[in-house]
């Protein structure tokens, strides 16, 4: 039965914090804040896309958070919703003329109807098992989308081209640049929305399901009912990173949404703690950063990297940069106190 | 008709590498409890070693047996080395263990031997198996392999002490442990045999698919279907699930329009989920019950 409940052994991050970890944690976050909205005013295009990718796969990861950390179910096939939220907005962009921002409402409402319904079989299935079916997903998910059925609209093999949208109101902005604002606003909204989410009764009810699934359904949680739900917003919040992540690289292909992107939004959660919203960003950075450098080194050596620093991070900080926040922010709270 | 045999022959021989690979998934599962989602790749590698010793000369049957060997002690070191300290880890940790596994294995593999398709002898050959057009010396050499793998394991599991030590650190390890048996080991064992059982899957299909780093990629989620449809507990239900996928997926693939090469791996998919759904322990796997 132990999910993941013994690796969320401190109280989660969204549970009301101790008011002097506030300070620090709200210093924290208007700094960053501060950096992500300046940032871009002084650095190549190139550096923008990257920090528009980082905030992608924070949003991805961020679902992924609200499924594994909020419910304790664990999902592999991530990139599966990731690649459905794309080809949401690519079919709706270049077959029908859509407007870009609109596909990512769509993208969600899609992606949920795909995710609940995933949940349904998903229901009955627990840790390893759950892991397995949703690890078959991701590893399928590039052989549906190659479908002759659907080449019409996929494009097949070779995938679709996305115009890339210009900035509106005639601002003086480059594409990169009104496409990275864009992508922060989305996320801080994401953000808000699923700390809001974590904090209300039926993030409450997730937390007791995580926790303890009998007890919970004691109390009268409705345990189906919540779990598909978590599967559902989780997809949805992936999906529209994934017509995000279509947009910003004016591309999408079957081969881009393999398990190697699902290992990948896994391996963020891990490395970003499980259950702790902010380590998302974090996590996210890590993806997007990491491969590049290694790549840099030797080409095709970023999984070894990859897996190497996985198993360096479960072996000494099995709680991700959460365990790191702590430190850091018992260090502070000692030099207060002296 | 003809087809139809001729269909049904082909699914068992691809069913007795999907049983082969099952069989590795069921004895890690058996160990520890987990699924191993680094068997593919490191079936993968032990046949990338295995053509490597053929590179430098060796015949098939002695890489063979050197593969065998090799993979056997690799096992066993990377269950040492990395998944031991893992053991009283939560089980969030541990999956992300195989799936660094996964990526270490890929990567490396693909760094050492690069990402070109090579080709894989078949130790039986490609002809006609006693003259007959239904199917070949190599289809039948690995229904043949994976058989007789079965009745060694058989009788290793049911008539050697070390078996019998194996199975009771499985099923009850504290009880084992009482008796003197020591359990660590048992597991460590556990994964020097699945790793050897993933690469004479690896070397069995590899004439048929050729040699790359993704090549097992399909494979595994067969390997996982077939497990889950015999039972995850059950070593006898993992080969015969893995003859049924392998029938079932190519009578599916011939019969049912549109289906084709294309759609493949989502059957698996599909036949993961609809057996998880309806039997979750499969057909022969013991039912888990928990009290609560």
């Amino acid at each position: 039965m132990s999910t993941v409940q013994d690796s969320v052994t401190q109280p989660a991050a969204v549970a009301a914090p101790s008011k002097k970890s506030m300070t620090v944690g709200t210093t924290a976050t208007l700094v960053l804040l501060a950096l992500l909205v300046l940032t871009p005013l002084f650095v190549k295009n190139f550096i923008i896309f990257q920090m528009t990718m980082v905030l992608i796969y924070a949003i991805a990861i961020l679902a992924l958070n609200i499924l594994t950390g909020g419910s304790g179910q664990f999902s592999l096939g991530q990139s599966a919703f990731y690649a459905v939220g794309a080809y949401t907005a690519g079919i709706m962009m270049e077959h029908m003329g859509v407007n870009y921002a609109l596909t990512l409402p769509a993208a969600g409402i899609i992606c949920f109807i795909f995710g609940f319904l995933f949940g349904f079989p998903a229901l009955r299935l627990s840790g390893v098992y759950l892991a397995l079916a949703t690890f078959a997903l991701a590893v399928a998910m590039p052989q549906l989308l190659k479908l002759g059925a659907f080449e019409h609209w996929t494009g097949g093999v070779q995938g679709l081209v996305i115009t890339k949208p210009d900035a509106p109101f005639g601002l003086k902005m480059s594409q990169d640049m009104w496409l990275y604002y864009f992508t922060l606003f989305v996320s801080a909204v994401i953000y808000i929305l699923a700390i809001n989410l974590l904090r209300s009764r039926s993030g409450r009810a997730l937390m007791a399901i995580r926790d303890n699934p009998i007890a919970a359904s004691a109390m009268g949680v409705d345990l189906p009912m919540y779990k598909t739900l978590a599967f559902g917003i989780s997809a949805a919040f992936t999906g529209i990173a994934g017509a995000l992540g279509a947009i910003v690289v004016q591309f999408v292909a079957p081969d881009s949404f393999t398990i190697q992107l699902a290992i990948a939004i896994f391996l963020g959660m891990v490395v970003g703690g499980v259950g702790w919203l902010p380590g998302s960003l974090v996590g996210s950075a890590f993806i997007v950063f990491v491969p590049n450098v290694a790549e840099h080194i030797s080409k095709g050596l970023s999984g070894a990297v990859f897996g190497v620093l996985l198993f360096v991070v479960i072996f000494l900080v099995p709680h991700g940069a959460r365990q790191v926040a702590y430190m850091i922010e018992a260090l502070f709270r000692k030099k207060s106190k002296s | 008709m003809e087809l139809f045999t001729n269909q049904v022959l082909a699914g068992i021989a691809t069913g007795a590498i999907y049983a082969c690979m099952a069989l590795a998934i069921v004895m890690i599962y058996q160990a520890i409890d987990h699924l191993n989602f680094a068997q593919g790749e490191m079936a993968m590698f032990s046949t990338f070693i295995a053509w490597q010793l053929m590179q430098w000369g060796l015949g098939f049957w002695p890489a063979f047996v050197l593969t065998l060997a090799i993979s056997f002690a690799g096992g066993i070191v990377i269950e040492r080395a990395l998944f031991k300290p893992l053991t009283n880890a939560p089980i969030l940790a541990q999956v992300a263990g195989f799936i660094a596994l996964f990526a270490i294995l890929n990567s490396v593999a693909g760094l050492t031997w690069d990402f070109t398709i090579k080709q894989f002898p078949s130790p039986f050959g490609s002809s006609g198996f006693l003259g007959s057009q239904l199917i070949s010396t190599h289809q039948a050499g690995m229904i043949g392999v994976t058989l007789v793998l079965l009745i060694l394991l058989f009788v290793f599991f049911r008539y050697t002490r070390i078996g019998l030590a194996m199975r009771a650190a499985a099923s009850l390890p504290e009880s084992a442990r009482l008796v003197g048996i020591n359990t660590s080991w048992m597991i460590a064992l556990g994964w020097g045999m699945a790793s050897a059982i993933g690469a004479i899957a690896g070397m069995l299909i590899a004439p048929v698919v050729f040699l790359e780093p993704n090549m097992m990629g399909g494979i595994l989620l067969y390997g996982f279907a077939a497990a889950v449809l015999g039972g995850l507990t059950s070593p006898l239900g993992a080969v015969i699930g893995g003859f049924l996928v392998g029938v079932f997926e190519n009578l599916v693939g011939t019969y049912i329009p549109g289906v084709g090469n294309e759609l493949k791996l989502p059957i698996a998919l599909a036949l993961i989920i609809v057996v998880l759904v309806i039997k979750p322990s499969g057909l022969l796997g013991r039912a888990i019950v928990q009290r609560v």
